[in-house]
């Protein structure tokens, strides 16, 4: 019987009419809306916005933080632009970008390809193995690597040097300094590509190499003419994700290098921190996150189209 | 009979027949492969191995790999040298932090973006999903004034409240809530329940596989961060595991690599944790994040 009322009063007519009381429901949903929504935005608004927009004019401005500024126009990012030690770190950037995002993607494309390999004994172990170095920080990995590479106690130096190789002071040689660098980060992070790569090669057809194979396609074949166009998606997802990595190297070569030896490891963001924070230079530093800013900008912008792209693709 | 099932039935049998060679090629290619996968993990190994290693043995030449004498030594140098207690405590309260906050609030704008109709509701989620885009290394410089003026420089606050909320765990709970069955909370609705309880009782306790999967995330991001409590924590009492350990190598040159490696393995030891309770889910998600 209880249960009869209770069904009854569920079905009041004044619920259809737009809810309790006399606040109308158009309304009622912004103030529940705006309830939910404000710490998050605030925070955003506070913390991520508003010093966007502040760089923008600290850019052009002379500041050292303290006090007095002087509008100087234009004159941070020509700055930037014609400065050798902020030329230097672009070029430098572009050199980490060239060297790391190829070789992460082989390197992970590679593994990738074995992990999902039938004949393979253990798949499940191995590739939770070759994720860990993902959950490992840029700065353990960099403390192990130094060790690893250095020239009097370094494990590695000692192998290499036994089978006839000698690579000295890596970590002083302004032309061996920035690969070592990059390969600290391919080693931290193509776990995470290989497992993005993983799930694309998981979303291929197993039907489409049975039809290749029928046709007499080797594996190479097979995977020149089935997986690579396929995976095209993914690859261009990772290409971009590792170009933004590229662009935001810091951690390991502040562990490593501090941006030398003579400068040949400085990046953006390590002119960023020294110029903002050692320097107090503000307005250069400014005008430097902006390059890196709209850098980014453009790169997630790619990979957004490209996401809608495929979400349509997906859908059609 | 078709080419697929020709195919299938020809393994079936292989499968079938097992033979020892086949059984033995396997265990050969797992063998090679565990071998590859070890040396692809030597830097991981190096910490283990030589945070229990003691001085004489950290810089002898020629380098071993596994110490002939086990010594805990430079665990009681770190905790001696650098207020690595402290160090502890402040990287779980710092990432713990930012992980229990933005779980909090990420989870409420996500599920007012995903389930209230208000107006504007649109413009919004595409406003907070620009706001990924912004690397916080570009920002940094305005917002380290920002703290400093709140007077937070060296504080927790400066650490967590600035990552309270981010646009990706929002964006990311409301294509989780999306998915979620309307006919859950519209009945709820029908009963007059408020959109707050809908929130906790309803949405929340459905969602935990998703916030989980975040929370792993951001605790794990945070706990590795280096540039953040470089930043905002400039004496060395309020540093975290990961910016604490980068004292240690100092301008000298001379490293102190067992006592490095030490510190890192402590750094290690919740991630580990954290990775062996989690692990399909984490690696699963990674996927799914990389592919959102």
């Amino acid at each position: 019987m209880s249960t009869n009322t209770q069904q009854m009063r569920r079905y009041r007519p004044r619920m259809q009419l737009g809810g309790r009381g006399r606040i109308p429901t158009v309304a009622r949903r912004w103030i529940a809306a705006i309830c939910f929504l404000v710490p998050a935005c605030a925070i955003l608004a506070i913390f991520v916005v508003t010093p966007m927009l502040s760089a923008l004019r600290t850019s052009f401005f002379e500041s050292s933080g303290f006090g007095s500024e002087t509008f100087v126009g234009f004159g941070n990012y020509v700055r930037v632009f014609t400065d050798p030690t902020f030329l230097r770190a672009f070029t430098n950037t572009a050199l980490y970008a060239v060297l790391f995002v190829p070789a992460a993607i082989i390197v992970s494309l590679l593994l990738a390809l074995l992990m999902n390999s039938r004949v393979v004994p253990l798949r499940g172990l191995f590739r939770s193995a070759l994720f860990f170095p993902f959950i490992v920080s840029l700065a353990v990995s960099a403390f192990a690597w130094q060790y690893l590479l250095d020239p009097q106690v370094g494990l590695l130096n000692y192998w290499l040097q036994g089978i006839g190789i000698h690579i000295g002071n890596v970590l002083n040689s302004p032309t061996l300094a920035m690969p070592a660098v990059v390969l600290v980060a391919v080693w931290k992070n193509f776990g995470f590509y290989m497992v993005i790569f993983l799930a694309g090669l998981q979303d291929i057809p197993e039907s489409l190499y049975e039809a290749a194979r029928v046709d007499g396609a080797g594996p190479f074949r097979r995977f020149m003419k089935v997986t690579l166009p396929l995976l095209n998606n993914t690859m261009t997802f990772v290409v971009i994700f590792a170009l933004i990595a590229a662009l935001q190297a810091f951690d390991q070569i502040y562990v490593m290098t501090q941006g030398g030896p003579y400068h040949a490891t400085d990046t953006v963001v390590t002119e960023i921190y020294q110029t903002g924070f050692q320097k107090l230079d503000l307005g250069v530093a400014s005008a430097l996150s902006y390059v890196l800013l709209i850098g980014t900008l453009v790169l997630s912008l790619a990979q957004f189209l490209l996401g809608s792209r495929r979400e349509k693709d997906l859908s059609a | 009979m078709s080419a697929t099932q020709s195919v299938t039935a020809r393994q079936g049998v292989g499968i079938r027949r097992a033979s020892t060679g086949k059984a033995l090629g396997t265990t050969v290619l797992g063998i090679l492969i565990a071998i590859g996968v070890l040396a692809i993990l030597l830097p991981v190994l190096v910490v283990v191995f030589t945070a229990f290693k003691p001085v004489s043995e950290v810089n002898a030449f020629p380098p071993t790999l596994i110490p002939a004498h086990w010594t805990l030594a430079n665990f009681e140098t770190i905790f001696h040298d650098l207020p690595f207690s402290r160090l502890v405590l402040n990287s779980f309260v710092f990432a713990g932090g930012v992980t229990v906050c933005a779980l909090i609030f990420d989870s409420l704008a996500a599920y007012a973006l995903a389930r209230i109709d208000f107006t504007g509701n649109r413009v919004l989620l595409v406003l907070i999903v620009a706001t990924l885009m912004i690397p916080f290394q570009a920002t940094l410089v305005p917002l380290y004034q920002i703290v400093a003026g709140l007077g937070w420089i060296n504080t927790f606050a400066a650490l967590i409240v600035p990552r309270a909320a981010d646009a990706f765990g929002i964006f990311f709970l409301r294509q989780f809530f999306l998915a979620l069955p309307r006919d859950l909370d519209n009945a709820a609705r029908m009963d007059g329940a408020s959109e707050w309880r809908i929130y906790r009782s309803i949405i929340l306790p459905n969602a935990v596989p998703a916030l989980m999967t975040l929370g792993v995330f951001v605790f794990v991001n945070n706990w590795n961060d280096l540039l953040w409590p470089l930043v905002f924590s400039t004496k060395s009492d309020m540093a975290t595991i990961t910016s604490g350990l980068t004292l240690l190598t100092g301008p000298s040159g001379i490293v102190p690599y067992g006592v490095m490696m030490a510190g890192s393995l402590i750094a290690l030891l919740p991630l580990t944790a954290l990775f062996v309770i989690v692990q399909r889910r984490f690696v699963s998600s990674v996927a799914a994040t990389g592919l959102k």
